[in-house]
């Protein structure tokens, strides 16, 4: 276990919202950081906009994405900040499963 | 088939050697850097603390799952594995993610595998898949949106 490791992972719920298909290719969609509508967005998507929209709302509530109105329309937007922590926790958890397995490895080698 | 970290590693040891340093507690404590109290029995807890210099207070505790000889040994264990500040302010039960080491023969010696999943533990109902995204699981995505975050 390397000291980089002793740091919160971000909560499950942001892991759980990722943990669906589709809601990974809307994540996926909004890559480039440029908002979308819910039309944009769901575009080609074979589900109603109710079911994107409830995506979306999980999503949200994980913290990663942004949502601003802009006169009709909702604009989605992806949370780097979000997006960031998760990824570079699971950076340190790959980092550290390296270290160890290295250690193992070592130590098993010797004659 | 929830999403995970796999680690794949050769090494040059006949796959006895490597079990031994997997399943027998003293072994196992000397290279994942770890004092365990017990020996591994699946079904019960083990616990112990770290000996990772500077973490040497730090806690060890996890549930062993699986020991099937030469092939598989799992155990869950929480995903913090060890949050100083976690600890320290007694927060109760994070979310524990599973461990599962393969072992597979291999001509060199041994090919290793291990297997961490669960981090999404919050029990979310999964929806009947329409889509699936070619970039494999949520992991594997996250590190694909380099360009976004500048990674």
């Amino acid at each position: 276990m390397s000291a980089a490791s002793f740091i919160p992972p971000p909560p499950a719920i942001l892991f759980a919202a990722l943990g669906d298909p589709t809601r990974l290719e809307l994540i996926a969609r909004l890559g480039n950081g440029m908002p979308q509508s819910i039309a944009q967005i769901g575009e080609t998507l074979p589900m109603t906009r109710q079911a994107v929209t409830k995506h979306l709302d999980v999503l949200h509530r994980a913290g990663l994405i942004d949502r601003h109105r802009r006169g009709r329309e909702v604009q989605i937007a992806l949370r780097r900040q979000a997006i960031e922590e998760a990824r570079n926790w699971l950076n340190q958890i790959d980092a550290q499963w390296d270290e160890t397995l290295a250690r193992l490895k070592a130590l098993v080698e010797q004659p | 088939m929830s999403d995970s970290i796999v680690k794949t590693i050769a090494i040059d040891a006949p796959v006895e050697r490597v079990w031994a340093a997997l399943t027998d507690h003293a072994k196992f404590g000397q290279w994942f850097q770890v004092e365990i109290d017990q020996s591994f029995v699946a079904g019960l807890p083990s616990t112990g603390r770290m000996t990772y210099p500077g973490f040497e207070d730090m806690p060890w505790e996890a549930q062993i799952v699986a020991i099937e000889p030469m092939t598989r040994f799992v155990y869950k264990w929480p995903a913090t594995g060890g949050d100083k500040t976690a600890v320290e302010t007694a927060i109760p039960a994070q979310e524990w993610t599973t461990v599962e080491f393969i072992l597979v023969p291999s001509p060199g010696g041994t090919s290793l595998t291990v297997t961490e999943s669960g981090f999404d533990a919050i029990a979310e109902p999964r929806r009947t898949n329409v889509m699936r995204s070619n970039d494999g699981g949520w992991a594997e995505q996250l590190r694909n949106i380099k360009a976004y975050v500048g990674g």
